[in-house]
């Protein structure tokens, strides 16, 4: 019976711990978490982004000590993360003034700026390229050093920009940096202006949710919601359960400048404010058609969906802006509309956690569960013994029936019969 | 890297704000406070809500105990122990009555408490009413107007179906005459321990989210009808195969030798002090 009654549990837990850092061990290769950041940097974007954390080189190194899983380091991530201070809010980031070198737009061929398809597998055909699996380090610089000749880029300058892109650099000012596709459909007249809402964001890590949630509650939960949970439920609301279809009106990636105030002032001047560094963003606006009215008549308008998350996610941020428009229209026959349905269960880490519990020893439930069964299935079998079943005050009646037609016995004996029963229940 | 973390984990300012929901627990018994449930370097759901609670009260000068399911050997309950003594250095225990702080999940010691000690109880689910209302917006506001039908209709149905209220562990109960609260998973032979108790009793819900308390003598009554009253695991006429207690918790073996069924005291500190007493004499 199990590990809870034996005593010893801390001796197992260790020998288990042990076990598990040989399984590490044993596996003869270590990698250095600089080169996991390199090598994976979409799975480094997956565990920032659902850690709400931007550290790549912690992200790496939980990675290294999770063995790959992703739930892990994020798990590690998320419980570092509630361990700091948190001394500076940023100023807003103007996603207006990224540095693109990714954007997109399924509504219009035309954008002001143009597209910028950028690096995307969207296009890659999904076959195993066999050849990597031979492939040497000087293969690789041979490679990444024909391309640099292609695309004309200084050596190792892509790489820098990439992975440092730290520090913005001089003359850079323009470059990168593009009009938004749904400013354009606003200045058409096609789009609601809508004016900016400077309210003070929830953090839903410094209070419990609460509901109706606050847009940005909904926002910031659904952009460190576990990726496959988003694209799971923006998924099946654009399937059929909450019929909301989207069209991306812009998807762009690139590097946005975070900045805080002047410590000790409430708000400096933009140009005074200290710039931090620069995060990968991927930001997704969707254009959905819906039925409103108007004056009494049925019209068709359009409507926004926001997504926004940490790194390249673009799946994840395009269900996010699904997600974001179902839940403005709450309809509470779909799940997907449904904010408690939706943003309670996007959650990796609590999701994680409570399954994973199922693990740990219940038997003082069970045994209290146990005794109910056997109580209750005691009651069936006194019932089935004495003939009256109190399951079966209706026999019961059925008996009282018969007996009044036959003219036999009252209606009252009958149901002091039934009373009956229900004293032997009672014992 | 090595990570140097401040005394119990958290920052200080964390452990402020955990510490204020529990107060205004203490002071609406019952009541689920909302809180900034903080993410653990445990699992969500294995214990984080009472760990958050434990490491926001505990001092220096604390003793902790920590079971699980009645035990204080439990892997769960060593794990969450180590943590805490790791990152703050308290003295542990596995002895009731030297702990000011226990930990507990699923159980409540045999041994009662005192009005110096705290008792920490970890809350998968909060919520009485959720079975009845999945809604969290809508379980506020029954509370709120103390609209209670769900609870009472769940255990009506339970009657009607199967002749008893077939609740298991984790049975509702009226908490100072206001608030209907689960009181964790504790078996329904632990729930009377929590009424007019002389200790404190503070549940935490990580997951969930939400800090709730049971303040020394308070009245705590489980829900029950008057002609189906609240009924307690039986154990008649079965006795701890090793200490003899016949008036507590048992856990069922079935001894692979014989094959027969035999009991042993789910509480193992209780169960150890009473051999070591009957030993001693």
């Amino acid at each position: 019976m199990g590990y809870v009654a034996v005593r010893g549990g801390g001796l197992a837990i260790e020998e288990s711990l042990k076990l598990l850092e040989y399984q590490r061990a044993h596996s003869g290769v270590t990698l250095e978490p600089d080169a996991i950041r390199r090598a994976f940097p979409d799975a480094i974007d997956q565990v920032m982004g659902e850690s709400s954390l931007y550290a790549p080189d912690l992200a790496a190194l939980a990675l290294k000590q999770a063995r790959g899983s992703i739930e892990e380091a994020v798990f590690l991530l998320r419980a570092f993360r509630s361990t700091l201070e948190r001394p500076y809010v940023s100023r807003a980031v103007d996603t207006s003034e990224m540095r693109v070198d990714r954007r997109i737009s399924a509504a219009f061929k035309d954008i002001p700026g143009g597209q910028v398809l950028g690096a995307t597998r969207d296009y890659s055909h999904r076959l195993i390229d066999f050849d990597l699996a031979h492939e040497t380090p000087e293969d690789q610089r041979e490679c990444a050093a024909e391309l640099e000749r292609h695309f004309g880029i200084e050596e190792g300058a892509l790489d820098e920009a990439l992975l440092a892109a730290d520090t913005p650099t001089e003359g850079s000012a323009s470059e990168g940096r593009y009009p938004k596709v749904l400013d354009y459909l606003r200045s058409e007249g096609i789009l609601p202006i809508c004016d900016n809402d400077d309210a003070e964001p929830v953090d839903v890590t410094m209070g419990a949710l609460e509901f109706p949630c606050a847009r940005s509650a909904r926002l910031q939960t659904l952009s460190r919601g576990m990726t496959q949970a988003v694209e799971a439920f923006g998924y099946a609301a654009i399937r059929g359960y909450g019929p909301s279809h989207p069209t991306v009106g812009e998807l762009r990636h690139g590097m946005a400048e975070v900045c805080v105030d002047v410590p000790g002032e409430e708000r400096c001047d933009a140009e005074d404010a200290y710039y931090l560094g620069s995060i990968p963003l991927t930001e997704v606006e969707s254009v959905f058609e819906v039925e409103t009215e108007e004056a009494g008549v049925t019209t068709l308008s359009f409507e926004i969906g926001y997504g926004l998350v940490m790194g390249g996610a673009e799946t994840k941020a395009i269900a996010m802006s699904v997600l974001d428009h179902c839940l403005d229209l709450g309809d509470a026959r779909y799940p997907t509309q449904d904010e408690e349905f939706v943003l309670y269960h996007v959650d990796g880490v609590e999701a994680q956690g409570f399954i994973s519990h199922l693990k740990l020893p219940h038997y003082v439930t069970f045994q209290s569960k146990l005794d109910t069964v056997r109580t209750a299935r005691s009651h069936e079998s006194d019932a089935e013994g004495s003939g009256a079943a109190p399951s079966d005050a209706e026999a019961a009646d059925v008996e009282a029936h018969a007996a009044e037609s036959d003219g036999g016995a009252s209606p009252d004996e009958a149901s002091a019969a039934v009373d009956a029963t229900v004293d032997e229940k009672e014992r | 890297m090595e990570q140097m973390y401040n005394f119990a984990f958290f920052d200080e300012a964390s452990k402020r704000e955990i510490r204020r929901a529990i107060i205004k627990g203490i002071a609406i018994p019952g009541y689920q406070v909302p809180f900034a449930s903080r993410e653990m370097p445990i699992g969500r759901g294995w214990g984080t809500g009472g760990l958050q609670v434990t490491l926001a009260i505990i001092g220096a000068d604390d003793v902790l105990k920590v079971i699980d399911q009645g035990c204080d050997e439990s892997v769960n309950a060593v794990n969450i122990k180590k943590l805490v003594a790791a990152t703050t250095d308290v003295e542990v225990t596995e002895e009731t009555g030297e702990a000011t702080i226990i930990q507990s999940r699923h159980r409540i010691p045999e041994q009662p408490l005192t009005e110096d000690q705290i008792l920490v109880l970890q809350v998968p689910t909060p919520e009485p009413l959720r079975d009845f209302e999945p809604s969290e917006a809508k379980t506020r506001v029954l509370h709120a107007e103390a609209d209670y039908t769900g609870a009472w209709l769940g255990l009506f149905d339970q009657i009607v179906k199967f002749g008893a209220t077939t609740t298991g562990a984790d049975h509702p109960c009226l908490v100072n005459e206001r608030y209907v609260m689960a009181p964790s998973p504790i078996p329904r032979f632990d729930t009377l321990k929590l009424n007019d108790a002389d200790n404190l009793t503070i549940l935490g819900a990580g997951r969930e989210k939400k800090i709730y308390a049971v303040p020394p003598h308070t009245h705590v009554e489980p829900l029950d009808f008057e002609d189906y009253p609240f009924r307690v695991e039986s154990f008649e006429g079965r006795a701890c195969r090793l200490c003899g207690a016949t008036d507590v918790y048992l856990d069922e073996f079935v001894d692979e030798v014989t094959g027969s069924t035999v009991y042993q005291c789910n509480d193992t500190a209780w169960c150890a002090k009473r051999r070591a007493e009957k030993g001693g004499e």
